[in-house]
């Protein structure tokens, strides 16, 4: 059933979503766009030593790709690049917890291919 | 009218969705179709199937009095005496058609084109694709009414919607034809929302160009149709160069078919015509003016039950509108109200309903619509609201 998204979970951090803002001087940001409904996420990192030291986003959008953006967001901070270079779509489905039903497959996804593009753009600095 | 019998002919009314009959508010996207419209179609298939216009034995003959004679009922529906059917696959073809084979013919460097903040990104799009055109946008009130148009001498065309699909707007389109027309433009009405509703009749509006969809009206997706008044047309290019459209073709050069002909290329979809005259007898028995009566009262209702709901929206005018009806619950975001909707196997339209200038007019991202049709049943308004209700409690507005 498609109610059993919205976990208690899923519908905190679509509230109260971590990591939302902006950062000073960012070393790599990427926006992207859910052109289906207009959804869209900016994130924005600091990169240091291989890995993602400091992360933010802020956009807009619904209850599940909020919740994948900001899980997304205390997923990937802290991380080697190495290591996020090798996410799949699947280690995102897990970290949701929730079984996303194929019509909002896209909106859980938005942030995950954010991440992935802004994993590529971190890869080449230093 | 009954809403109760009509249902009875759509099959798809039969399908249940998590255990719960379906609750199908999105006609204004696409309507359901009847079987009368499903048999009309598959008896083109099983026994008069053949191409049109070409072929001499008797099948083909049946096959392209099919065609013209759902050509003729198209006419008759729109009120079409000096205007010309021309089949399209659907409004957005009708509406590019206008803007590639007359527009970009037509509408020099410095002159101007019409529409408004309130159009769907079919009756926008096609107007910036063009070069040397400028072009200008009324705007919309608070209260979802159109604004003034920006119109001038040089304008040589006013393109709006008749009704508005997010807000249910219905625009006084009488009245812009005559502007257009006192100013020397020509006025294209986007149908898309209102032929399938209400009567209209291009000669009583004064439509240069009348745009719509069959899928919106019953009838199968594939087939729409611009009507085109007959001496405009002859100032028309086709959109699409090859068979069917040809008078003579020699190697050096062709010379072109007389309208409606030559804007139809190719095979045309002959099925979808016999699909949408079935469509337009399946209307009028039900009667054009019911379905208006029935859709307004239905929206009507659906309007007291829900602007009573704590933190809801409602957007569009409070009166004379359409059966259509967009809402905002809170900050809820329109996905995760119709996905908690779709498990009680409601069905609603969320997103920005390719009108995404007008969600930046009201400052949000996205809305919720639900629309309503000639099938569609007072009950099924009290289940929007109860699901509306659950909504509200499980994403915590
Ligand atoms: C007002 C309006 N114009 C144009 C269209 C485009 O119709 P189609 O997608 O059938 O071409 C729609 C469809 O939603 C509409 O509502």
């Amino acid at each position: 059933m498609s109610l059993d998204m919205y976990a208690e979970e899923i519908l905190d951090h679509y509230r109260n979503p971590k990591n939302f803002g902006k950062l000073d001087k960012p070393d790599v940001k990427v926006r992207e766009l859910n052109p289906l409904c207009g959804d869209q996420y900016e994130f924005q990192v600091k990169v240091s030593d291989g890995k993602i030291t400091d992360v933010k986003f802020n956009g807009d959008g619904c209850a599940i790709s909020t919740a994948s953006a900001s899980i997304l967001s205390e997923f990937i901070k802290g991380k080697k690049i190495s290591e996020l270079k090798k996410m799949e779509q699947k280690d995102l489905l897990n970290l949701l917890g929730i079984e996303v039903s194929p019509a909002r497959i896209k909106c859980a996804m938005l942030a995950f291919n954010i991440v992935k593009k802004v994993v590529e753009e971190s890869g080449k600095k230093k | 009218m009954n809403a109760e019998k009509i249902r009875r002919d759509f099959p798809i009314f039969k399908r249940r969705i998590n255990g719960r009959p379906l609750v199908f508010l999105d006609s204004a996207s696409t309507s359901q179709k009847p079987v009368q419209v499903l048999d009309a179609m598959e008896d083109f298939y099983r026994n008069s199937n053949s191409n049109v216009h070409r072929p001499v034995y008797k099948i083909s003959e049946e096959a392209t009095e099919m065609y013209e004679s759902a050509r003729e009922k198209v006419a008759r529906f729109v009120g079409a005496r000096d205007h010309h059917v021309i089949f399209t696959n659907n409004c957005t073809e009708a509406i590019n058609l206008v803007a590639r084979g007359w527009a970009q013919r037509n509408v020099k460097r410095g002159e101007s084109i019409v529409s408004s903040v309130m159009e769907h990104h079919s009756n926008i799009v096609p107007w910036q694709s063009l070069k040397g055109a400028t072009l200008r946008f009324a705007d919309v009130g608070d209260s979802g009414l159109l604004g003034d148009l920006p119109m001038d001498k040089k304008t040589r065309l006013v393109s709006l919607t008749h009704v508005s699909n997010v807000l249910g707007t219905v625009n006084d389109v009488k009245k812009i034809a005559k502007e257009a027309h006192e100013n020397g433009a020509l006025f294209m009405m986007d149908g898309a929302q209102s032929v399938p509703h209400m009567k209209v009749d291009v000669g009583k509006i004064g439509c240069d160009f009348l745009a719509f969809s069959g899928h919106k009206m019953l009838g199968p997706t594939g087939i729409g149709a611009l009507v085109v008044r007959k001496d405009v047309a002859d100032d028309m290019d086709p959109l699409l160069f090859g068979s069917g459209m040809i008078r003579e073709v020699t190697l050096k050069g062709t010379t072109f078919a007389d309208a409606p002909m030559k804007f139809e290329t190719g095979t045309p979809n002959i099925s979808g015509a016999v699909g949408l005259s079935a469509a337009i007898d399946y209307l009028e028995k039900v009667g054009m003016r019911n379905i208006e009566r029935h859709g307004r009262s239905l929206t009507e209702i659906a309007m007291r039950s829900l602007g009573g709901m704590d933190k809801m929206k409602i957007y569009g005018p409070r009166k004379n509108r359409s059966d259509v009806l967009s809402f905002s619950l809170g900050d809820a975001h329109s996905h995760d109200v119709a996905t908690i909707l779709d498990d009680r196997g409601i069905a609603v339209r969320s997103g920005h309903h390719c009108a995404q200038p007008l969600m930046r007019r009201f400052g949000v991202g996205s809305m919720t619509r639900a629309s309503f049709y000639l099938y569609n049943t007072v009950d099924e308004v009290r289940q929007l609201a109860e699901g509306l209700g659950e909504s509200a409690r499980v994403l915590k507005v």
